[in-house]
């Protein structure tokens, strides 16, 4: 998908004023500091890569951001009803069909026009053939394009995305992305954690390396790379470097 | 917060195994409730083996026929006779557990009971065979069978009285009297009395034998006046205690409304906590309860609209179950405001607990079986009678099920079908408790997600 991600980098406005801003964010759970400090920003259509290894922050954040728990310090500039939140598992009914789903979820969002947002994310989601069939009966694939559209019922600017693509074969993640790419392209930023660092590599314009719930590095892939002084290899191996360098 | 009860209610739609279990489950345990308070078996199975021959049936009680099988009914009233030709047919029934007992009335009863009148010193006999295999049976037959035996024997004893008392009339007042076949004129002390005057007025006054006759006429009227106070004396002995109750606490509800109270705050208590409980740990599972109240539904909101689905369930239940009921019991369908404002009051304090459950247990299968074990214990609680154990073990148990929606929504509805007591008490206890697990369940939702 390197063809996507560059098409993706190249759109303008990528860089442009943030749509979701967030400042010195911290957490901690009793005594345990899942967050310290961290900030964050995305512009519109931009693809934001948090990554990091278990228990370094990832789904905190993304909750955090999204409005789910509170932080301890620090502030997010975004109002909740503008960030679509799509959580690691499909967070659905098995016993509604798809559009019931949809309908639901557009009417507990506040859509002005529940059905005109049911139409469009059946077809933005490709479920349309599948509106009436029940969500136990589809794939994990499906199941979770329907979990992604959603969380993008109300048409937000900033889409955050918990480990989306865990959990699904190659070809569904294929499917996946390619619908992701769609809401970029049309200036949604994207904000998604993954533990999948090439998947990392290959889809964001941005990634933010979190250890330890700090944050330890922001800024493009090549770039990172380049911190770790090896711009041709591998990015895996460079993330892993990355991480020893640091103490990780 | 429509839309989620929309959800809701057609999620159960889709499952009609769950709704048939929700419904027809608690409806059977209401129903064994009901039965098991409310009617013992009142009428045992009892082998019944008559040797007594028909012709000696009839015994003669100082001239009075008296028939002892129409004297000793109250034997047979309360018990479901089943006839046997022969004692071993009556063991073996007993020991087959085809009949509770078997009663054998021997063929020298009746000749017996004439002689014990009579001042025989052989009282009769009944001989009782029962099964011991299980003590609480045992007692329950030993209990049975004297109570029935008791009521025979107060009947022949009422019946001797009436004969008794004829005797004394007789000799009191006079009159003719059978014996063996031929009829006696009794002269009375009555008619002795007005004989004796009628002979003293003859005699001269002052004489030896007027003072004599006097005499005798004071006997006669003091032997009828104490004759007179004779009858009562044994209208007494024959019913020396009489029974006056008086209803100092509870109210006068009817048996059958008390069962239909009992099952219907039974099936109210399953539908609603299972509903409540599993609705709410459900919306975790699915992964949409940080979804649900992200939008424009709070978690307070979430809370109520469960309440809400499962009380109008349980509620819809439990009235079509009262209809029911109400098919085989007298109920006051005149009251039918307050029944449904006891069954709301009821659904919302049990809806609360059962959201409280959810939020606690977190899984639909903990949460379910957190509802299921704690039915249980809190029916058998709300159920305990004062008396039943002692005085600080049931001042323990009140407090307790105080805390818990089962007693008062078993006095709410006893209030609303059986006019008995005040229906406020309860109805406040209810929204209290509404209230305070609703708020636990509140808090517990702070670690729910």
């Amino acid at each position: 998908m390197p063809d996507e991600a560059a098409s993706v980098t190249t759109r303008p406005g990528a860089h442009a004023s943030p749509v979701l801003e967030a400042t010195g964010l911290s957490k901690r759970f009793g005594s345990r500091e899942a967050l310290r400090d961290v900030s964050l920003a995305a512009g519109p259509g931009e693809l934001v890569a948090v990554i990091g290894p278990n228990g370094a922050g990832k789904t905190t954040l993304l909750s955090i951001l999204a409005g789910i728990q509170s932080a301890d310090a620090g502030s997010v500039a975004t109002a909740p009803d503008r960030l679509g939140w799509v959580p690691q598992q499909p967070s659905l009914y098995g016993k509604l069909t798809v559009a019931e789903n949809l309908r639901l979820f557009a009417r507990l969002d506040g859509c002005a026009d529940t059905e005109a947002a049911v139409g469009r994310m059946l077809d933005q989601a490709d479920l349309r053939d599948r509106a009436n069939d029940l969500a136990s009966t589809l794939s994990g694939g499906n199941r979770q394009r329907l979990n992604v559209a959603i969380g993008l019922l109300s048409e937000p600017p900033v889409l955050l995305l918990d480990e989306p693509s865990a959990a699904l074969d190659p070809r569904q993640r294929e499917r996946l992305w390619q619908f992701i790419f769609g809401l970029a392209r049309e200036g949604t930023a994207v904000v998604y954690s993954t533990h999948d660092v090439a998947e990392a590599e290959r889809h964001a314009q941005q990634v933010v390396v979190l250890a330890d719930g700090e944050r330890l590095f922001s800024g493009s892939p090549r770039e990172l790379k380049r911190v770790v002084g090896d711009s041709h290899g591998d990015f895996e191996a460079a993330f892993v470097a990355f991480l020893r360098q640091r103490g990780h | 917060m429509r839309w989620l009860l929309a959800k809701d209610l057609r999620i159960l739609g889709r499952s009609p195994l769950l709704v048939a279990m929700l419904v027809l489950y608690p409806i059977l345990i209401a129903a064994l409730v009901g039965f098991a308070v409310t009617s013992g078996p009142s009428k045992p199975r009892v082998a019944i083996l008559n040797e007594v021959p028909p012709s000696a049936n009839t015994i003669d009680l100082g001239g009075q026929r008296v028939n002892v099988s129409k004297e000793s009914k109250p034997l047979f009233e309360s018990i479901k006779t089943v006839k046997v030709h022969s004692r071993a047919e009556a063991i073996r029934k007993v020991r087959d557990g085809d009949v509770l007992a078997a009663l054998v009335i021997p063929p020298d009863i009746t000749r017996n009971l004439e002689a014990a009148t009579a001042g025989g010193s052989s009282p009769p006999h009944l001989q009782v065979f029962y099964n011991a295999e299980d003590p609480a049976k045992q007692t329950f037959v030993e209990d049975t069978i004297k109570a029935r035996v008791q009521d025979a024997n107060a009947a022949l004893a009422k019946k001797f009285t009436q004969v008794a008392a004829s005797y004394i009339r007789l000799l009191s007042t006079g009159g003719s009297f059978s014996f063996a076949g031929s009829s006696f004129d009794v002269l009375g002390l009555r008619r002795t009395e007005s004989v004796l005057r009628a002979t003293a007025s003859h005699l001269p006054k002052g004489s030896a034998e007027l003072r004599g006759l006097k005499q005798v006429v004071d006997f006669a009227v003091l032997a009828r006046q104490n004759l007179g106070l004779a009858t009562g004396v044994l209208n007494a002995v024959g019913t020396p205690i009489h029974v006056d109750s008086t209803v100092v606490k509870g109210g006068k509800t009817p048996l059958g409304a008390f069962a239909a109270a009992i099952a219907v705050t039974v099936t109210l208590m399953f539908i609603t906590l299972l509903l409540a409980a599993g609705g709410l740990a459900l919306e975790r599972e699915e992964n949409a309860f940080r979804r649900i109240v992200r939008g424009i539904v709070s978690q307070t909101g979430l809370l109520v609209e469960k309440i809400g689905l499962a009380g109008i369930c349980s509620g819809l239940v439990a009235l079509v179950l009262l209809a029911g009921l109400s098919l085989f019991v007298t109920l006051p369908w005149s009251r039918l405001p307050l029944w449904i404002l006891a069954l709301a009051a009821a659904a919302a304090a049990f809806g609360a607990l059962g959201v409280a459950m959810g939020a606690l247990a977190r899984e639909v299968r903990a949460a379910s079986l957190l509802a299921i074990m704690a039915s249980l214990p809190l029916a058998v609680l709300g159920l305990v009678p004062s008396g039943a154990v002692s005085t600080g073990l049931y001042d323990l148990i009140r407090v307790v099920s105080a805390g818990f929606p089962f007693r008062a929504t078993l006095d709410a509805l006893q209030s609303a079908l059986g006019r008995s007591g005040g229906i406020g008490a309860p109805l406040l206890h209810l929204v209290v408790l509404t209230v305070v697990f609703t708020a636990l369940a509140r808090l517990a939702l702070r670690r729910f997600a």
